[in-house]
C-alpha cells in the first residue's frame, strides 16, 4: 500500500526548507545549511519508504492523486502526482544524489558569505526537480520545467559579481527559453489533438489511450516540438552551448545540474511520455541522430579542453547524447538506466573536481594540477572510480548501462552504433587525459608549484559524499536498476560481442591517453599532433561564434527594425494620434468658453428647448 | 370664467419676459430680477395646477421654490455687491475673468 502523504511530504519538504531559509535564516550560515540538508533528506527518506511500498506489490503499484487547480469550461488543469516505478527511480536519484551534494556543499560553500542564499536556491532547485518528476500532467510539468530553468539561472549566476558567471546564467536561461517555446507549442498542440469524444486533457494517464487515435503526421510534429524542450534542457545539439558556460557556477551546482537533475529532466520527460514518441518513426529517428551527433561532437570537443569542470561538462553532453539516442532507438529502460548510473558517477566526478578546486584555491586548469592522487588519496581514488565507470570499464556501473545502449544501437542501426562506439573511445581518451594530467604521480619535483605542500585532503563533510557516490558508481550495475525500471520485462542478457568491443575501445582510449600524457609535460602535446584542427576544437566548432554573429548581425537588425517600427509607427501614429486628438479638440472647443455668462445662459436655454422639442416629438 | 389655460398662458408670458430679460439685460441686477420673474412664472403654474387638480402638492412645492428664491436673491445680491466693489461695475459683459 503506497502512502500518498509520504509523497506529498517528499514533494514539498525542499520548498519548506527554501521558504524557511529565505524568511528567517538568510544571515545564519550553519542553520541555513542544516535546514536545506534536512529538507532534502526528509524527501530522500520518504522516497525510500515509498520505493519499498511500491515494490511490495507485484506488479508494482501505480498511484495518482490530483486536485483540480483551474477549471474553465473545457479546460481543466490539475495539480497532482503520478507515482510509478519510473518516477520513484528518478525521485530516488534526485533526492539521493541531491542529498550527497547538499551535504558536500556545506563543506564547499563554507567560506562563502552568501551560502544561506545558496542553500535557499539549492532547495528551490530540488523542489522544482521533484515537481518535474512527480507531475501528472503537462501544464504542471511545464511550470516546474520553467522553475528548474529559473533556479538554474540563479545558481549558475550565483557569483553574480563575476561578469562571466552572470552572463552564463543569462545564456542558460535564454537558450532554455528558446527551447521551451517549442515545448509549450507541443503541449498545446497535443492538448488540442487529444479530443476523441471524452474531452481534451493534459494528463499523462488520460492521454495514453488517446494517442492511437491521433493522426500520425500530427503526432510526429507534436513529438518533435516536445523534443525541442528536451534539446534545450538536456543540452543537445544545437542548443548545447549553455551547458559549458554553466560551469561558471559553484561546483556543487555543476554536480547537481549535470548529474542528477536538470539535464536529466529532458531524458526523463522522453521516458515518461515515451508513448507519445513511440508511434512516430520519424520523430524517433530525429531524436536518435540528434543524440548520437551530440555525443560524438561533445566527446571530440572534450579532448582539447583544459578546464577540469568543462571537460566534465563535455562528458555530460556526450553521455546525455547517448541517453537521448537510446530513447530514440526505442529503449527508455536503457536510457534511464544509463541516466541513473551516470547520475552516480558524474556527480562523483564533479564533486571530486570540486574537492580538487577547493584544495587548490579555485584553480581549474588541469595543467596546473599534478600528482593529486598522492596528496588527496580519497578524492583521487574516488575520482579514479568515477573515471573508470564513465569509460565503461568492467565491472563498474557505467559498463553495464552503456553496454545496454550500445547493444541496442548495434541491433537497430549500425551507423548509430559506430558513432556511439567512437564517442565512447573518445570518452575514454579524454577522461584518461584528465586523470593522467591531474592525478597521476609524476617524476619528483619537476614542476612542483610553490604551494604544492599546502595541498591536502578536503574535510570529511566533502569526502563522505564522495565515498557514498563512489560505492554507488562501483556497484550500480549489480543492484537491478533495469528490473526496477521495467518490472514486467525480463532483463536483457549481456551482448557479449558488443561488450567485448566496447571494452577494447575503452582500454584503447585510456591506453592512448597514457602514452601521450603518462609522462609529465608542461603543455598539451595534442596541440602539435592535431595541428590546425586543435584550434577548431578550442573554438568549440565555432558554435558560439556563429550564434554570436547571428545575434549581432541578423537578430539585432530585426530587433532594431521592430523597435523603430514601434517608435515611428505605433507610438507616433496611434499613441501620438490619440493625444493629438485630445489636444486639438481641446484647442478648438475652448473658444466656447468665452466668459460671457449670458452666452452660457443662451446655450443652456437652447439646449432646454431642444430637449423639450425632442420630448414633445416622442410623446 | 378663468380656465387653467388662462393661468398657464399668463405664466408662459411671464416666463418668456423673464427669459428675454435674462438674456438681453447687461445689468446683472436686472438679470437677477428677470430670474425672479422666471421663478414667479413657474410658481404661478404650480398653483394653478394645484387649484384645478384639487390637491396641495403644487402649493407645497411653491413654498420650496420661494425658499430657494429667497436664498438665491441673498447670495446673488451679495455677489453683485462684491463684484461692484472689485470691478466698480455691474455690467455682465465685464465679467470675463473665467474666459479661456
Amino acid at each position: 500500500m503506497v502512502d500518498p502523504q509520504l509523497i506529498w511530504i517528499a514533494f514539498f519538504a525542499p520548498l519548506v526548507a527554501c521558504v524557511l531559509i529565505t524568511l528567517f535564516f538568510l544571515s545564519s550560515k550553519a542553520t541555513s545549511s542544516l535546514i536545506a540538508i534536512s529538507g532534502i533528506l526528509i524527501s530522500f527518506i520518504c522516497s525510500c519508504i515509498v520505493f519499498t511500498q511500491i515494490f511490495q506489490n507485484n506488479p508494482p503499484a501505480q498511484l495518482q492523486q490530483s486536485l483540480t487547480w483551474i477549471h474553465i469550461d473545457a479546460l481543466t488543469i490539475n495539480f497532482g502526482f503520478l507515482m510509478n516505478p519510473l518516477a520513484i527511480m528518478m525521485l530516488l536519484i534526485v533526492t539521493g544524489v541531491g542529498s550527497a551534494i547538499f551535504i558536500y556543499s556545506r563543506g564547499y560553500m563554507d567560506e562563502d558569505p552568501g551560502s544561506p542564499r545558496f542553500f535557499a536556491f539549492l532547495s528551490l532547485f530540488a523542489f522544482s526537480m521533484i515537481g518535474i518528476v512527480l507531475s501528472n500532467n503537462f501544464i504542471q510539468l511545464f511550470i516546474f520545467w520553467e522553475l528548474v530553468g529559473l533556479s538554474s539561472y540563479l545558481l549558475i549566476g550565483f557569483w553574480y559579481a563575476k561578469p562571466s558567471a552572470a552572463d552564463a546564467g543569462v545564456k542558460a536561461f535564454m537558450v532554455n527559453r528558446l527551447s521551451d517555446f517549442g515545448f509549450l507549442c507541443g503541449i498545446i498542440l497535443l492538448w488540442s489533438l487529444s479530443d476523441t469524444g471524452a474531452g481534451r486533457s493534459f494528463q499523462f494517464t488520460e492521454l495514453m489511450p488517446v494517442i492511437a487515435h491521433i493522426d500520425p503526421h500530427m503526432l510526429t510534429i507534436v513529438g518533435l516540438l516536445l523534443f525541442c524542450g528536451v534539446v534545450g534542457k538536456s543540452a543537445q545539439i544545437p542548443l548545447h552551448v549553455w551547458l559549458i558556460d554553466a560551469m561558471e557556477g559553484p561546483t556543487p551546482v555543476s554536480a547537481l545540474i549535470h548529474a542528477a537533475t536538470m539535464v536529466a529532466a529532458g531524458i526523463y520527460l522522453l521516458a515518461r511520455t515515451f508513448f507519445i514518441f513511440e508511434p512516430s518513426a520519424t520523430a524517433l529517428g530525429v531524436i536518435a541522430y540528434t543524440g548520437a551527433i551530440t555525443s560524438l561532437m561533445a566527446a571530440i570537443l572534450a579532448i582539447a579542453e583544459n578546464d577540469i569542470k568543462r571537460i566534465l561538462a563535455y562528458s555530460t553532453l556526450s553521455q546525455l547524447g547517448l541517453m537521448v539516442m537510446a530513447l530514440g532507438l526505442g529503449g527508455p529502460v536503457q536510457g534511464m538506466y544509463h541516466l541513473t548510473t551516470h547520475a552516480f558517477f558524474k556527480a562523483l566526478l564533479f564533486l571530486g573536481a570540486g574537492s580538487v578546486i577547493y584544495a587548490l584555491h579555485h584553480e581549474q586548469n588541469i595543467w596546473n594540477m599534478h600528482g593529486l592522487l598522492k596528496k588527496m588519496p580519497v578524492t583521487g581514488i574516488t575520482f579514479l572510480i568515477g573515471t573508470l565507470a564513465l569509460c565503461g570499464i568492467f565491472p563498474l556501473s557505467g559498463f553495464w548501462s552503456k553496454d545496454g545502449i550500445l547493444a541496442l544501437a548495434y541491433t537497430h542501426d549500425t551507423m548509430l552504433y559506430l558513432i556511439a562506439a567512437t564517442a565512447s573511445g573518445f570518452t575514454a581518451f579524454y577522461m584518461g587525459r584528465l586523470f593522467f594530467v591531474a592525478f597521476w604521480p609524476d617524476a619528483p619535483a619537476a614542476h612542483q608549484g610553490d604551494h604544492a605542500h599546502e595541498i591536502h585532503e578536503s574535510p570529511a563533510v566533502m569526502t563522505l559524499p564522495l565515498i557514498f557516490l563512489a560505492i554507488l558508481a562501483a556497484i550500480g550495475g549489480f543492484i537491478g536498476i533495469p528490473h526496477y525500471l521495467s518490472p514486467q520485462e525480463a532483463p536483457e542478457a549481456l551482448n557479449m560481442q558488443v561488450a567485448v568491443i566496447s571494452s577494447i575501445v575503452a582500454v584503447l582510449g585510456l591506453g592512448f591517453a597514457f602514452i601521450i600524457y603518462g609522462r609529465r609535460t608542461s603543455a598539451d602535446p595534442l596541440a602539435s599532433i592535431l595541428g590546425s584542427f586543435y584550434a577548431v576544437l578550442q573554438n568549440k566548432f565555432y558554435f558560439d561564434i556563429v550564434y554570436g554573429w547571428y545575434v549581432d548581425n541578423i537578430q539585432q537588425n530585426i530587433a532594431l527594425f521592430l523597435s523603430r517600427f514601434e517608435k515611428e509607427f505605433i507610438v507616433r501614429i496611434f499613441v501620438g494620434g490619440v493625444t493629438n486628438l485630445a489636444r486639438n479638440g481641446g484647442k478648438t472647443f475652448r473658444y466656447l468658453q468665452n466668459g460671457l455668462v449670458q452666452f452660457y445662459a443662451l446655450i443652456f436655454i437652447l439646449g432646454a428647448v431642444l430637449l423639450f422639442l425632442i420630448l414633445v416629438k416622442t410623446l | 370664467m378663468i380656465t387653467l389655460g388662462n393661468y398657464l398662458a399668463l405664466s408662459g408670458i411671464i416666463f418668456a419676459v423673464g427669459l428675454v430679460g435674462v438674456m438681453t439685460s447687461r445689468n446683472v441686477l436686472k438679470v437677477l430680477l428677470s430670474l425672479e420673474l422666471l421663478l414667479a412664472a413657474s410658481n404661478l403654474s404650480f398653483v394653478a395646477f394645484s387649484k384645478f387638480n384639487g390637491d396641495y402638492a403644487g402649493q407645497l412645492i411653491v413654498f420650496f421654490v420661494i425658499l430657494v428664491a429667497a436664498a438665491e436673491v441673498a447670495i446673488g445680491l451679495a455677489i453683485i455687491v462684491l463684484m461692484y466693489r472689485r470691478l466698480s461695475t455691474i455690467q455682465a459683459d465685464d465679467l470675463k475673468v473665467m474666459k479661456w
